[in-house]
């Protein structure tokens, strides 16, 4: 992931695919997914308003289905 | 790409983009002019080493500079970039550094070993570079043999387990009627096919008017690509066909210094992989501040980072898909920066064309700009060059008048075809 003044670039080298990230705000989603207990929380955390969170949740979604975010798993705990 | 999360700001990419970015999304870098072959389009005008090449320590120090700059991955190619003989060293020490590479090859070195090699390795894509279906309409362009070494290369990758290469045509009037035997080769392989525009630089200037596609192709190819969607990779490198109605899959903008930039073998840093000409040199990776401070400092590519003005094509109705088509196209035959692409598929281009012809008033010839570097082998095989190529003698040089650079036209702003029948 690579900040740009806009937002940020992604670029997953198993796909080789490249996302972008259109705002500041939801780079900040992105990068306190693993400190939050949901994306929900992460993104009301960055000041994510209830109208705008749809729009959010899109976002996520595209990005996991890309693999570009995906969902904890426990070996993500090991210490 | 994915333009994944689209739905959260109503910003268009182009306009995101138009802007310049901190670092490119990715560059290609020439590693070497030297090349076993002699195609006759060779963007780079490539065949001899040039012996101010950048050393192996050199090219350690550009990949620690992209690795700092978080640039995603290297399109490497030449010249043929694996007879450099630190070509393997040099992509173990990209992967290692977290800088992805692409290699474009005609194959020559791609034995069992070397396939199983990059079939290994997550971080490395191979691009295999075939210009025929057939090794007729290849090899008239390619030269003798090389259709049996990008087969043999791409049966080694398929046997060695290595799915997803790129399978990578430049189209021509001769090859676009093979299409579906292109995307047959690609799937038998199991690759990825990747079809990107021939352009009119290097040695493609000498055959451009032989190869480029009839504008009746042009419709066939963008037809084509839209059926097929994101299954037929493209390098955006036809966004001019999206003014022939949807935009076609990718970034439909001139990446020019933008995002994506070009480093040649002896470390010059251009605009584009298709502008290699003193017109669009920014610097030298060499230079004070390497790479870094070419791409955000240097003055042309402040320059090119500037929104579009659109220039002549602005009252055009397409020039929100298009965007005036591409720079080193309009460059390399004479045309505006700020007009309309030669192959425009309004029909603008040629016009442009044609008055450019006519203006010269030097008949034949017309006072296009050259590339400024030539690494050409000085004795290239003739049977390489396709029949219906200009003789060898109009390769000699011809004393021209360099005509000054037209002004941009503001009576085009009405129609640039204007004085020219419709067609």
């Amino acid at each position: 992931m690579r900040p740009e003044p806009f937002g940020a670039l992604l670029y997953h080298f198993g796909t080789r695919r490249l996302s972008f990230l259109k705002n500041q705000r939801v780079l900040t989603v992105v990068r306190s997914l693993a400190d939050h207990p949901s994306a929900r929380a992460a993104c009301t955390a960055a000041g994510v308003t209830e109208a705008e969170l749809p729009a959010y949740a899109r976002a996520l979604a595209a990005l996991a289905e890309s693999t570009m975010i995906s969902e904890r798993t426990l070996h993500d705990f090991r210490s | 790409m994915t333009f994944a999360p689209d739905t959260v700001s109503p910003g268009k990419l182009t306009d995101l983009f138009q802007l310049g970015l901190d670092a490119p999304i990715c560059l290609t870098w020439e590693l070497t002019y030297a090349c076993n072959l002699s195609c006759v389009h060779c963007l780079s005008s490539s065949g001899r080493r040039d012996p101010r090449e950048l050393s192996t320590d050199e090219c350690k120090a550009v990949i620690d500079t992209m690795q700092r700059m978080q640039v995603f991955y290297v399109n490497i190619g030449g010249g043929e970039p694996t007879v450099r003989p630190d070509f393997w060293e040099l992509v173990d020490y990209a992967t290692a550094h977290q800088v992805g590479v692409k290699f474009s090859t005609n194959g020559v070195k791609i034995t069992p070993e070397v396939a199983a090699r990059l079939a290994a390795s997550d971080y490395v894509d191979v691009q295999i570079s075939l210009d025929g279906a057939t090794a007729e309409v290849n090899d008239a362009v390619r030269g003798p043999g090389s259709y049996a070494t990008a087969m043999r290369a791409m049966q080694n990758l398929a046997d060695a387990g290595f799915r997803g290469f790129k399978l990578s045509v430049v189209m021509t009037r001769q090859n676009i009627p093979q299409m579906d035997e292109f995307k047959a080769i690609a799937d038998r392989y199991g690759a990825q096919l990747r079809l990107t525009r021939l352009r009119p630089s290097g040695r493609g200037a000498d055959v451009w008017d032989e190869l480029h596609p009839l504008p009746a192709q042009q419709k066939q190819l963008y037809d084509w690509l839209v059926a097929r969607g994101e299954q037929v990779l493209t390098g955006d490198s036809f966004f001019h066909l999206s003014a022939f109605g949807s935009a076609l899959p990718g970034l439909n903008l001139c990446g020019a210094g933008r995002v994506v930039c070009l480093i040649d073998p002896v470390g010059d840093v251009y605009a584009c992989p298709f502008a290699i000409h003193e017109n669009f040199l920014a610097g030298n990776v060499r230079d004070a501040g390497g790479f870094e401070t070419v791409w955000k400092t240097s003055e042309l590519f402040q320059d090119l980072r500037k929104p579009d003005t659109g220039g002549a094509c602005k009252s055009c109705g397409f020039y929100d898909s298009c965007r005036g088509g591409c720079m080193a196209a309009k460059f390399f035959t004479g045309l505006p920066m700020d007009g309309p692409d030669p192959e425009c598929v309004q029909g603008y281009g040629e016009a442009a064309l044609t008055s450019l012809d006519a203006g010269s008033g030097a008949g034949p010839v017309v006072a296009v700009p050259r590339p400024s570097v030539d690494h050409s082998h000085r004795t290239s095989p003739s049977s390489a060059r396709p029949s219906s190529a200009r003789p060898s003698s109009s390769r000699t040089p011809v004393p021209v008048t360099i005509a000054p650079r037209r002004p941009p036209s503001h009576d085009c702003d009405e129609s640039p075809l204007a004085g020219f029948a419709a067609q």
